[in-house]
């Protein structure tokens, strides 16, 4: 692939991309979210189109409409959201849309079907029934039934994307020794990955994409986890320095405990003082949303205490969290934070509404102009007038509604998941002021985010999850990217430099 | 070297989580009717009965079994029952007025259903609209059209009595005097045997199954899923213009005013046996055990005197505490 490049609506995702793979290796793709991995190999999967540049298949130049298209080139993608029917057998998955058919051509053969799945389940040295339901496969069986899938098209290019973020060691283990057979058979596979201590095990090759960019390809045994952390995160020197408040207040507001909820969620202790903005970094599914969303009691946990201002806190619905004064601003604020087609008004009077109401349960409108008016000029949204609906605001000020409806129902501890995703530059900085106004008001806020830089300038201090757990609590002074990417990267809390010693040579690097 | 992967052991299921068991518990519930009902009344186990309870199902049974494939692919159609209707006064048109022989009559009614139910396919699959609303509105389309072209009037077969025969004769009868069982039994369940082969055995079937299982990864595998859909809606309609045949043979008459109810009779029989209404799940068989414990339940109540209005009342409640086994058993998997 070379000189690949891909806008989407307000967003240039890819400039001037490019990659190459050669058959029997392992190419590890890494970057920060949104560096535009996933994009590339989706184009190169017929997924997305791309608007310029060219693919090379084997020296030869092609063109790839569709997935159907890619497949029929040897190209298949294993996507993270699996994409398989639960409801149907292995086989009835893996030959989907050209099952093989008895001489009348409407009617099935499953003997076939059954029979030809074997042969590729073989090929793999799966043991596993081709009759077997796929939702009843454990999620590593089911990424295996995906491949096995790739393979019955005679792939020779097989993209895997974060193939390990649902597996068990053990599960990892298998799929290292079942991509290292595909390796010897000569196929050619990329592998995206947050988890950069895996590639020392898994890849020859490591290329880093920043910010939709290409940045370097390295080969894997020449190389130091560090300086591909510092490829991934860059030397971006950002306008401003960090405006951090002054933090006299010492008062703890919100106290979590241990707070387990499966996988998601294992032994999550932090405190949270008045008049701090607590950053929480980590990568996508790392868990720092189903922190808020546990605290804001939108999920049930399985284990684990709240103490908000000393107290224990029983918090089992998003209504609880409210009357501990408690809000929670989603990371997708016009499904979760708003009521689009209502008015500007209105949404910032919802989660106070009983306040406005006269005796006879009729709203009292002159009560709720005064205060939406209020709140549009300390917060400077930027509206025609109250009645406009919220569907037409820009992000930035759409953000802002939903901050002032927080702010409205009385809450003093705000957690802000990615607060700034989908707003332009300049409606940022009003936001980072906001927060940073928020905090000296006394306010206690979490602000979950995905860019370092935000994490870095706004934080006072920063907790960093990888996989469910805090791996990692770092103060504003002592706070770098390159720390808090390492903490990030950190599985069960230990990163491993050395290969994992398997006894089975294939897994060494090169 | 090879490293050796235990063989799946599937994840334990209790028995009531199964797939089987909504069926199970259908078709348990049935048993349970039966046993209330012959100890409360003597009349109830009577041969008449029985043959009265299967020829009460004949047509909400047929109609069921099309809808079962539309709930399957996590779709709906509340047009069944007008379309049904649109198929007899079709059949009584080409029959009746146009006086075309009773063969073609047949296949015209048929062939109306299937029409009907391959335009609600297109709507959906290639205007969008969703299944609910699609569908909504062929019900109003077929309900005006069935009393547009009957005038408003019952259309009677008396000019081809063989017609009758279609569902009222019996085959059975002829065979073995003591069993006169009625011909659209036979028909009914002719159709379920044919509706199961075809869901299980062909490759509409499967298609079905992955578009209520997961319907973008269907696409994303190349299926052409706009066209198996408009397939199945297509299906359906004809097993109502099936229904639609029956019907008027029963009655000897096309009724325009008579179908509106009925798709969702057919609903809550699909919905009984244990098709999944989020799609992917089902089976033809629930949906007769179900289809029989509606009509079991009506027979039972009016043997018992229960006044009419209760029996209904009792039948919503069946229904939502079947709706709501399937919700228990879902959230424990």
């Amino acid at each position: 692939m070379e000189g690949i490049d891909k806008s989407f609506p307000g967003v240039h995702a890819l400039s001037d991309c490019r990659f190459d793979l050669y058959a029997g290796e392992v190419h590890a793709l890494v970057g920060e979210n949104g560096a535009g991995k996933s994009t590339l190999m989706k184009i190169l999967a017929g997924i997305y189109a791309k608007d310029a540049g060219r693919i090379l298949r084997s020296g030869r130049e092609v063109e790839i409409p569709s997935p159907r298209a890619a497949q029929q080139l040897g190209i298949s993608m294993i996507h993270q959201e699996l994409n398989l029917m639960p409801h149907l057998t292995v086989a009835q998955n893996i030959f989907i849309g050209r099952e093989p058919r008895r001489k009348i051509k409407f009617l099935l053969d499953e003997n076939e079907i059954n029979a030809r799945t074997r042969d590729v389940l073989d090929r793999l040295h799966l043991q596993l029934d081709p009759r077997t339901k796929v939702a009843d496969l454990t999620v590593a069986r089911q990424q295996m039934v995906e491949i096995a899938k790739a393979l019955s098209f005679n792939a020779e290019v097989l993209i895997m994307d974060e193939p390990t973020a649902a597996l068990t060691d053990t599960e990892i283990d298998e799929l290292f020794h079942i991509i290292g057979q595909l390796r010897q058979n000569g196929v050619g596979i990329v592998y995206i990955s947050h988890r950069l201590e895996e590639l020392k095990r898994i890849s020859d090759r490591i290329t880093v994409m920043r910010d939709g960019r290409y940045i370097d390809t390295v080969a894997t045994a020449d190389v130091q986890i560090e300086r591909i952390i510092s490829m991934m995160v860059g030397r971006t020197i950002y306008e401003t320095s960090p405006e951090i408040p002054e933090n006299g207040d010492q008062e703890v507001v919100l106290e979590v405990r241990s707070l387990n909820r499966g996988r998601a969620l294992q032994d999550i202790s932090f405190t949270l003082k008045r008049g701090e903005i607590l950053g929480f970094a980590g990568l996508m599914g790392a868990g720092r949303t189903e922190v808020a969303r546990a605290i804001f009691g939108a999920d049930t946990v399985d284990s684990g205490e709240i103490y908000v201002k000393g107290k224990i806190a029983h918090i089992h619905s998003p209504g609880d969290a409210v009357k501990y004064s408690i809000g929670y601003l989603s990371e997708d604020r016009k499904r979760y934070g708003l009521t689009l087609s209502m008015d500007v008004e209105t949404n910032i009077v919802l989660a106070a509404f009983k306040r406005y109401l006269g005796p006879l349960g009729v709203v009292n409108s002159s009560k709720t102009r005064v205060t939406a008016d209020q709140y549009v000029d300390s917060l400077s949204i930027k509206t025609p007038s109250l009645q406009q609906k919220a569907r037409n605001l820009s992000g930035g000020n759409q953000q802002k509604v939903v901050i002032a409806k927080w702010l409205t129902a009385d809450t003093d501890i705000l957690i802000f998941d990615e607060p700034t995703r989908g707003i332009d530059v300049g409606a940022k900085s009003e936001i980072y002021r906001l927060l940073n106004d928020l905090a000296h008001q006394g306010k206690a806020i979490i602000m979950i985010s995905s860019e370092l830089p935000e994490i870095l300038r706004m934080s006072h201090r920063i907790i960093v999850m990888c996989e469910g757990r805090i791996t990692g609590e770092l103060d504003c002074a002592e706070a770098t990217q390159e720390k808090i990417m390492t903490y990030a990267t950190q599985r069960g809390g230990v990163i491993q430099t050395e290969p994992t010693t398997t006894g089975d040579t294939e897994f060494g690097t090169k | 070297m090879e490293l050796q992967i235990a063989p799946t052991i599937p994840a334990r299921r209790s028995l009531f989580r199964s797939d089987a068991a909504q069926r199970l518990l259908a078709f348990a519930a049935l048993i349970v009717l039966f046993i209330v009902f012959s100890v409360a009344s003597p009349n109830f186990l009577q041969f008449n009965n029985m043959v009265g309870i299967l020829l009460a199902t004949a047509v909400n049974g047929v109609l069921a079994l099309g809808v079962t494939y539309v709930i399957i692919t996590g779709g709906i159609d509340l047009s069944i029952g007008t379309v049904m209707t649109f198929a007899a006064v079709m059949t009584g048109v080409f029959i009746t007025n146009w006086e075309l022989p009773v063969l073609i009559g047949i296949l015209g009614g048929i062939g109306a259903g299937m029409f009907a139910g391959a335009i609600n396919g297109v709507v959906i699959a290639k205007m969008k609209i969703p299944p609910f609303i699609a569908t909504l509105g062929m019900m109003y389309v077929a309900k005006g059209l069935a009393l547009i072209i009957s005038q408003l009037k019952p259309i009677y077969f008396n000019g081809a009595p063989e017609f009758r025969e279609i569902a009222m004769g019996s085959i059975i009868g002829g065979v073995l005097p003591q069993f006169e069982v009625p011909n659209a039994v036979l028909i009914m369940f002719g159709a379920a045997i044919v509706a199961s082969l075809i869901l299980t055995r062909t490759i509409l079937g499967r298609y079905t199954f992955a578009i209520g299982s997961n319907e973008e990864a269907t696409r994303l595998s190349g299926v052409n899923v706009d066209r198996w859909k408009i397939a199945v809606y297509t299906l359906t309609g004809t097993f109502a213009g099936i229904g639609g045949v029956i019907m008027a043979a029963r009655l000897n008459s096309a009724q325009p005013a008579l179908g509106q109810g009925y798709e969702l009779d057919a609903i809550a029989a699909v919905v009984i046996g244990g098709t999944s209404l989020s799609g992917g799940e089902g089976t033809i068989l629930g949906t007769v055990i179900g289809a029989f414990v509606l009509s079991v339940l009506t027979n039972g109540l009016r043997i018992l005197s229960v006044p009419q209005e209760w029996q209904t009342v009792v039948t919503g409640a069946i229904v939502i505490l079947a709706v709501y086994l399937d919700i228990l058993r879902r959230r424990q998997s």
